[in-house]
């Protein structure tokens, strides 16, 4: 009841404050609300890291700011111009750091949010929305969804032509890949252990985010029987594991393990299958959880299935770069990225 | 009068004892005791033991120095409580009391924020536990009181929030994705990364703390009684003070560089080994350091052995020590009123 209200009297705001009512059109977002969308588009905020990565693949153009500004590193994995654009801080999540006051100073047009969907950030769309009166979209932010969530942001911004072509892209990738993956025995499926934190002992239980990607591609996460979030891990149970493969993104831990005696022991040490995740400009495997990891998935796919897929990543990364990151690569650059320093 | 410490002594030394026992016998990796005894013996005899190299690996490599870091970092924090609980001449007083832990956290976090190596944040944490302690102190006795002990309390206090709104602040500034969660794990303790090269700047600190204070252990009796009583005996209690928060606050500061924060040891272990020798610093250190040691090993042995995922001891500790404490205070509450 409280609820119906409040959306009433969110959409009652929006509809009186925004700017360009005219002729406005109605679109369901990923969170099942119906929301005013102006009829020209040109300005956006994205609420937090997804969303930010997303709109610069998308539509950089429209783009206010970063959430966080990329490290001068990574703005040399963007397009011309990327990191220009201003610091405007996160809207929604763990730690809200921006101002209101300065989201109404940037007049978007739209708020756009990518990620998990459930009431609490149902409420915090709908709160922001009523508060400030600008329209607050959510999408969903799982990656098998991101053919979907490119049309309806295409839909959202009124480039639904220029959406498509990212909705295929992403759509290919996931058919192609699964369609071979799915041919491939259950005991030929190597058992992964997915390595974070300096010592490689925080790892990924079954059903989070980050190791959402490994869990798609039908790899078993040694560490996915209890399910949860992140969690750290004794070296003696990862012993125990005795996983096939390990794949890590942090470069340190990656360069030390080989020669650690610690982890000898371990199947995937000794068989050399320690893979460190490319992190430029956005992480492959793990964070921040957007499309960035779409590339990563082909990298994954690879590492580990080899035999399934022959395909050379470089020409792959080119493509991918080119069109979702604005960059033409460079052979060096090329070669930086598939090392996975930063 | 004084009754005999020979049965509490015994009884500490007892639970290391099982402590130990058990922490070699369980593990996430089939390895055992009886692995480790046919080791040893069949290198006494000269010839294979037969066990697989992987388990000798397992229980040398990482069962070992991890078993010997937890009895160390708790043998530390008790005697450092201990120590601090008869300097301040007050029974809720933990080692952290003067932002030991607070200055350690912010130093860890810094070094996490600038993706330091885990050495060099180890190091962080020890310096900022040290730092604090030091500006506590500077800060406390630089302004004359009537009540030194007060006043450095009081100083200890405030500096303590103010490292933690530090700690708040670099934890809210730092990438969500993959230092947030490194903070927050090292906040709540844990002893899963300990290598044998770690024990090495843990045994140095510990060990040096360790002998001041013992060797301190007669002043100690003294400085348990008021400032005034302390002076008529003609012991010099600015000097021997400086000399035990010193001694303390290495141990403590090694201790949370190596394992993180963990809470309660401290406080709740001197109490016990107070019920089991007495007062007299000469045993009740021995007996706090063998309790703490026995205390925290059998708590992380739980830690490491319970899920397949590890359970922070800052987590276990507190809820072991809180029940301890509401018992404590009851009793507390009976000589109030």
């Amino acid at each position: 009841m409280s609820i119906n209200r409040r959306t009433l009297l969110a959409g009652f705001s929006a509809t009186l404050l925004a700017p360009r009512v005219a002729h406005a059109a109605t679109v369901a977002d990923d969170g099942g609300r119906t929301i005013t969308i102006p009829e020209k588009i040109e300005r956006v905020f994205a609420a937090g890291p997804p969303a930010s990565i997303l709109l610069y693949t998308f539509a950089p153009e429209l783009s206010l700011g970063w959430t966080r500004r990329p490290s001068p590193a990574e703005c040399a994995f963007l397009g011309a111009g990327a990191c220009d654009k201003p610091d405007v801080g996160r809207l929604t999540g763990r730690g809200n750091t921006t101002n209101l006051e300065m989201l109404l100073k940037l007049k978007p047009d739209l708020i756009l949010d990518v990620g998990t969907i459930n009431d609490t950030y149902i409420s915090l769309a709908n709160r922001v929305q009523q508060q400030t009166g600008i329209p607050y979209a959510l999408l969903d932010g799982r990656f098998t969804a991101a053919a979907s969530t490119y049309r309806k942001l295409g839909e959202l911004t009124h480039r639904e032509s220029q959406a498509d072509a990212f909705a295929k892209y992403a759509d290919n990738t996931i058919a192609t890949i699964k369609g071979r993956i799915d041919k491939v025995a259950q005991n030929k499926r190597p058992r992964v252990y997915y390595a974070r934190g300096p010592r490689g002992l925080e790892t990924g239980l079954g059903g989070s985010i980050n190791i959402e990607t490994i869990e798609f591609l039908g790899a078993q996460n040694v560490a996915g029987e209890r399910r949860g979030g992140m969690a750290t891990v004794s070296i003696e149970q990862v012993l125990a594991w005795n996983p096939d493969v390990i794949i890590t993104i942090e470069p340190a831990f990656a360069a030390a393990v080989r020669t650690d005696a610690v982890w000898a022991p371990i199947k995937a040490v000794k068989s050399g299958r320690i893979y460190l995740s490319p992190r430029l400009p956005f992480g492959w495997v793990d964070f921040p959880p957007s499309v960035n990891r779409l590339i990563g998935l082909w990298w994954l796919a690879k590492m580990l299935y080899p035999d399934q897929f022959p395909e050379d990543l470089q020409p792959l990364t080119r493509e991918f770069y080119k069109q979702f990151y604005h960059l033409d690569l460079t052979g060096a650059q090329l070669d930086r990225v598939l090392s996975g320093q930063s | 009068m004084a009754r005999s410490s020979v049965p509490g002594m015994l009884i500490a030394l007892a639970v290391l004892i099982a402590a130990l026992l058990f922490a070699f016998t369980v593990g996430r990796y089939p390895a055992g005791l009886g692995d480790l005894f046919q080791v040893v013996a069949a290198k006494l005899a000269g010839r294979p033991s037969g066990v697989p190299a992987a388990a000798i690996d397992v229980m040398l490599q990482i069962r070992g120095p991890r078993v010997l870091a937890a009895v160390l970092v708790g043998a530390a924090l008790a005697i450092a409580g201990a120590a601090f609980q008869g300097l301040f001449r007050n029974p809720l007083v933990s080692p952290d009391l003067l932002g030991a832990s607070s200055g350690a956290a912010l130093g860890a976090v810094l070094g996490i924020y600038f993706s330091l190596g885990v050495f060099a944040i180890e190091a962080c944490a020890f310096a900022g536990g040290l730092a604090a302690v030091a500006a506590v102190y500077l800060i406390g006795s630089a302004m004359r009181a009537r009540d030194p002990i007060l006043l450095l309390v009081l100083t200890g206090v405030v500096i303590g929030s103010l490292l933690g709104a530090g700690v708040g602040l670099v934890k809210y500034v730092a990438d969500p994705y993959n230092q947030l969660p490194a903070m927050t794990f090292w906040l709540l303790g844990s002893l899963a990364a300990t290598t044998a090269s770690d024990l090495v700047p843990l045994v140095g600190p510990v060990a040096l703390g360790a002998l001041v204070l013992v060797a301190l252990r007669w002043r100690m009796n003294v400085m348990s009684l008021p400032d005034e009583e302390a002076r008529a005996l003609g012991v010099p209690t600015g000097p021997l003070r400086i000399a035990i928060i010193a001694a303390a606050t290495l141990v403590t500061s090694a201790s949370v560089a190596a394992a993180g924060i963990i809470g309660w040891v401290g406080l709740v272990v001197p109490h016990i080994a107070r019920t089991l020798v007495g007062p007299d610093f000469a045993r009740l250190l021995p007996a706090a350091a063998l309790l703490g040691g026995g205390f925290l090993l059998a708590i992380d042995t739980v830690a490491r052995t319970a899920t397949a995922t590890e359970i922070p001891l800052g987590v276990l500790t507190a809820l072991v020590g809180t029940p301890f404490f509401i018992w404590l205070l009851a009793g507390m509450s009976k000589t109030w009123s």
